[in-house]
């Protein structure tokens, strides 16, 4: 069974999964960050691909890929890193990141590594579903790598079952119509989207990212999904201290009840 | 044998294996919004109407097609130029401004952003949202905005809010990427016109409709001038390749026509200081298309570089990766050094100062065999945004 369904299996809510980017606040900090996060209690890690031109990110993922990258990040080295991954982790593990990295590594190469490493799923939020039907869906079931999709507010309700359709794992339900970065608060907006998916009852589990930042935000869009997703709120932490106890008592001030 | 729809989109956005639309979620419904439009609106009588109109009393068009005499003695050819210069603004940015603010409005939109490099393509993005009294933001890269000062103030002057791109390398891609950010945060009531025939589909076959006016007019005008309706060559510069699409555009199944696309080579194609994308790019995706750009062995987009900003981009619209990958046009890498001494020239044989852009174009003149053939040039802008870089150059 890929790891991501063992955890939806177990736990029907408060699931929790961290972003964060890889080679980021240091280049070898991959596997530590990953190791602590699953230590503290989080049940997906997914770390993200440095990329150039990330137009899907706010300021605080933008700044730690260009950071990454400056340091000599690259998928390559990411894959080189995660080598022992399955030595250390149990719960799954995504890759999230932008498609031509990723054709640039070699597209089928890709998926293969990433079975070898025991990468459980893939977010490349630009491949849409289209491009991902006609020419990727074959070689990422091949290996068994899932391809999370992504819905928004926007998404037309068509589009909202025929990406139910399509999912395997979770579906990645971006909470506003925003790029990602930390916010204060949920809006009554929100509210009514996360209920009038809820109310679908589509077959596949969601989690809400984009803005989740705390235990509040957290808590709250635990109601509409069996759990959410932070990124920016994390690396936010990490700018200002990336140590072992410090990631530890990030994951508990959320988790914790 | 060549069929007619060879060269131009197919219903799924593609180009030959260029194209498509790789945008995250948050930018699908808009993007669909217009692939399932835009075709529909652009032929009602009513938008051509209006289109047409504008094209003839608000830009000035027809440009004048004009055989460029004491050129043609200098290559022994029958040189036309086609005056896209003269359009109002100065460039032939004007037509695709033209055409998606009109689309702007039928979709009901609000408000328009844009990314601009030069300043070209954000001054006829202003001077539309002026005409029509829309909202209007453009992105700039910081790095730009200081070296285009004066199109920065006519923006300005126009009523456009300018927003400097302070990320990545904050020239044209990163303006492209803020624009993008934007209309992620913005997804219901802002149109986004890109300026050149890049971005997801159906953006490419967007622009090179609103451009082919171009080569429509050279046809009835050649067809006037010398009595047959298409040249032996059309040469245009390539920065995403707007004005060039306009001019191949209805000489594309001509296989009698051959296409010249000039490319900023910067310092040189075999120097890392270049624009140069059918030289030195690869395949993948950038702003939303599969296309060739410049990008490291890892998929990390590279900053190119130009003497001029309009060509200065990392890579090319996939109709255009599409024309290089099957041969169907030549593709010449042009120098900032090559590029100043054409803009010198065709000033002082014709009484013309073109753009930088532009200059690329003319100095393609000195790498094919033109010796008895006619020969069209598209002039895409004049030199005045230019004149520090000639004067800069210092080398007249
Ligand atoms: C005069 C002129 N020509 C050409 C270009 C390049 O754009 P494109 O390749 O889309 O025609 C620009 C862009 O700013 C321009 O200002």
């Amino acid at each position: 069974m890929n790891r991501i369904d063992e955890v939806f299996s177990k736990k029907k809510k408060g699931v929790l999964n961290i972003y964060f980017t890889a080679g980021y606040p240091k280049i070898n900090d991959t596997l530590r960050i990953a190791r602590t996060l699953e230590a503290a209690g989080v049940d997906i890690i997914e770390i993200g691909i440095p990329y150039s031109d990330p137009i899907a990110d706010g300021p605080t993922i933008q700044d730690s890929s260009q950071k990454a990258l400056d340091a000599g990040m690259s998928l390559k080295l990411l894959m080189r890193q995660l080598q022992d991954l399955r030595k250390h982790i149990k719960i799954p593990v995504i890759l999230m990141g932008y498609i031509n990295p990723v054709l640039q590594y070699g597209f089928t190469k890709f998926c293969q590594d990433c079975k070898e490493v025991g990468i459980d799923g893939v977010i490349l939020p630009d491949l849409p579903m289209q491009e991902y039907a006609e020419m990727y869906q074959v070689t990422f079931e091949e290996y068994g790598i899932y391809n999370i999709f992504l819905m928004t507010p926007q998404t037309s309700e068509k589009r909202v079952l025929q990406i139910n359709e399509a999912s395997k794992g979770f579906i990645y339900m971006v909470s506003s119509a925003s790029i990602t970065g930390a916010k204060q608060e949920v809006s009554q907006a929100q509210i009514d989207y996360f209920e009038r998916i809820q109310k679908m009852n589509l077959s596949v589990q969601r989690l809400i990212g984009f803005g989740i930042s705390n235990k509040e935000t957290f808590d709250n869009a635990c109601q509409y999904a069996s759990g959410a997703i932070i990124g920016s709120a994390f690396i936010n932490q990490l700018n200002k201290d990336d140590s072992d106890e410090a990631i530890t008592s990030f994951v508990g001030s959320i988790i914790n009840p | 044998m060549i069929t007619k729809e060879n060269y131009k989109v197919n219903s799924k956005g593609y180009y030959g294996k260029f194209g498509g639309a790789y945008v995250p979620e948050m930018l699908l419904p808009n993007i669909l919004e217009l692939q399932e439009n835009y075709l529909e609106i652009t032929s009602r009588p009513s938008f051509k109407k209006e289109f047409d109109y504008l094209l003839k009393d608000y830009v000035g068009r027809p440009t004048p097609l004009y055989l460029a005499q004491r050129m043609s003695e200098k290559y022994q050819a029958q040189i036309f130029l086609k005056r896209e210069d003269l359009c109002h603004t100065g460039a032939h940015k004007v037509n695709n401004t033209i055409g998606q603010i009109l689309l702007a409005k039928a979709l009901n939109k609000k408000k328009i952003i844009a990314e601009t490099g030069a300043g070209q393509h954000g001054v006829a993005t202003a001077t539309v949202c002026a005409l029509m009294g829309m909202e209007c933001i453009i992105y700039m890269g910081a790095v730009d905005m200081v070296r285009q000062r004066p199109n920065v103030e006519r923006m300005k002057i126009l009523g456009a809010e300018i927003r400097a791109a302070e990320s990545g390398s904050k020239t044209l891609k990163d303006a492209t990427n803020e624009a993008m950010r934007h209309w992620i945060n913005h997804p219901t009531d802002t149109h986004y016109i890109i300026g050149s025939v890049v971005g997801p589909h159906p953006y490419p076959d967007l622009v090179a409709r609103f451009q082919s006016v171009i080569s429509e007019e050279i046809k009835y005008q050649l067809n006037e001038q010398i009595g047959r309706d298409h040249p032996d060559m059309v040469i245009a510069c390539v920065g995403g390749g707007s004005n060039a699409a306009g001019a191949f555009y209805h000489y594309l199944d001509r296989p009698e026509v051959q296409l010249i696309a000039a490319e900023a080579a910067g310092l040189g194609i075999d120097n890392k200081k270049s624009a140069a994308t059918t030289f030195l790019g690869t395949e993948g995706v950038l702003h939303g298309s599969k296309t060739l750009l410049m990008q490291t062995a890892d998929g990390q987009v590279t900053e190119p570089y130009s003497i001029s900003a309009g060509l200065d981009y990392p890579g090319i619209g996939p109709i255009h990766a599409h024309l290089f990958d099957s041969g169907r046009a030549h593709f010449c890498a042009v120098t900032d050094e090559e590029a100043m001494h054409a803009g010198i020239d065709l000033s002082r044989l014709e009484g013309i100062i073109p753009a930088i852009e532009t200059a690329h174009a003319i100095s393609a003149l000195d790498k094919i065999e033109v010796k008895d053939k006619v020969v069209v040039i598209n002039v895409s802008g004049r030199g005045d945004k230019d004149l520090d870089t000639y004067i800069t150059w210092g080398k007249y």
